[in-house]
């Protein structure tokens, strides 16, 4: 029955991804996009990855739909019908699904136990994460502690995409006569003239964030962690930008305080790796962080999740207003 | 049913394909970064599919259970992190396209090349 369910999300999945890219309307292909990546959340909880999915249903759904949506205000809807290659370009694109689907073939069957992916490390983290680190997300065990390092890098990634923004975005837009001067007229208003989304979006707003932080916190013991938490507070705080206005927003988080929160978390997470060096353990080992290695290792994950979802609420946001803010050319 | 057992790598496949597409074929820009969030989402697809034990349930661990089987959670660590680094990624890549617009005045590729050969 499972199977089944499954197959029809993905059957469901590549008719949303063909239309797509047979639309030549953007704003339609963002909105698909948004259901797509629900449909992929949908199917990555039907295999298991309840943590996965969580991020997935946060980001891809959520913040990325806007960020495309701001990005579209500032380019234009329209794609323009040009295809010079388009039988050169299917027929490569046929060839090669062919040759990827010929080569699924010899791939293990489909929740097969034994297939190798589950025979090397992953067994070893499922017995090791009750005795060494005693939570009960096998998943936030492996990304905060036993995989700190790649957490760590992922964290900075996230960092110098922001940074890059904001780079990007620092250079003054070229000025345009006549066209460009009358824009000012819609900016900072919101939906603000629009009573049930603000009344509808002024009572959920406090449950997300709410929400929000318990995924931050109840990372530990159920799905959830910094990242999910990260992108669900930011998706509140670009909810409220949209109904009461960029201006408003920016004045409950300033520039500034997002700018701070950015590299904030990535360095409390560097910190807690720098503090346990300084106690005298390795790198990012939380054993030595509390005189118990167990409970160690609770406050080194509690921290180090603290500052990957502070520095992705940072990003996130910068990179919104940084699009919202802009003036269009 | 031996032959379900693919499904899920077909699938995987297709979408990747036609992520591909959308980028090697079509010419607007964003629709580019868009076939280009397709593609990454099949990858995804291919990592989870790969972590999913028969019988198995979501990799939490609770007390008096007897036996439990677990999915694998490897690949679901490496992709949540996939998916958060995505968005940033894409998200620079946004943000290119939006000064392109803004100094070349389109983001349609053929366009851009016509402006760049003069």
């Amino acid at each position: 029955m499972i199977v089944l369910f499954g197959v029809f999300l993905l059957s469901l999945m590549v008719i949303t991804a063909l239309a797509i890219v047979r639309t030549h309307h953007l704003f339609v292909a963002v909105i698909l996009t948004g259901i797509f990546s629900l449909l992929m959340a949908a199917n990555f909880f039907v295999l298991d990855a309840a943590d996965v999915a969580l991020t997935e249903a946060a980001i891809g759904a959520g913040i990325s739909t806007v960020l495309f949506l701001g990005a579209l205000a500032l380019t234009g809807e329209h794609e323009r019908a040009n295809a010079s290659n388009r039988l050169l370009a299917l027929s490569v694109v046929a060839v090669t699904t062919l040759i990827v689907i010929y080569a699924t073939f010899d791939k293990p069957r489909f929740g097969d136990p034994l297939a190798p992916v589950h025979q090397h490390v992953s067994p070893w983290y499922l017995e090791q994460t009750p005795e060494v680190i005693d939570i009960p997300n096998v998943v936030t065990a492996v990304l905060g502690s036993f995989r700190g390092y790649d957490t760590l890098g992922e964290v900075f990634v996230v960092f110098t995409a922001g940074i890059g923004v904001l780079f990007l975005f620092g250079a003054r837009p070229p000025p345009r006569s006549g066209a460009a001067s009358r824009n000012s007229a819609a900016p900072g208003q919101g939906l603000r003239h629009y009573l049930i989304p603000r009344v509808v979006g002024r009572l959920l707003i406090p449950f997300i964030l709410l929400f929000g932080l318990y995924v931050q916190f109840h990372g530990d013991y159920g799905p959830g962690g910094g990242f999910q938490a990260g992108a669900i507070i930011a998706a509140a705080v670009i909810l409220y930008a949209l109904l009461e206005g960029e201006e408003q927003a920016l004045r409950v988080l300033p520039h500034k305080l997002l700018i701070g929160l950015m590299a904030g978390g990535a360095l409390l997470y560097g910190g807690v790796g720098v503090a346990a060096l300084l106690l005298g353990g390795n790198f990012l080992d939380y054993s030595v962080l509390a005189a118990d290695p167990i409970a160690g290792q609770h406050l080194g994950i509690l921290l180090i999740e603290a500052g990957v979802g502070i520095t992705v609420t940072g990003v996130l946001l910068s990179v919104f207003h940084a699009f919202a803010g802009r003036r269009r050319v | 049913m031996e032959l379900l057992g693919l499904y899920h790598y077909w699938v995987f496949a297709v979408l990747l394909m036609i992520g591909f597409y959308a980028v090697i074929a079509k010419s607007n820009l964003i629709k580019k970064l868009i076939g280009l969030s397709i593609f990454q989402s099949a990858v995804f697809l291919l990592y989870i599919t790969m972590g999913k034990v028969d019988g198995g349930t979501a990799p939490i661990i609770q007390a008096g259970v007897e036996n439990p089987v677990f999915s694998n959670p490897l690949p679901q660590v490496l992709i949540l992190t996939a998916i958060v680094v995505g968005i940033s990624t894409t998200a620079l890549g946004l943000g290119v396209v939006v000064r392109i617009k803004e100094e070349y005045g389109s983001i349609e590729e053929s366009d851009i090349q016509e402006i760049d050969r003069r």
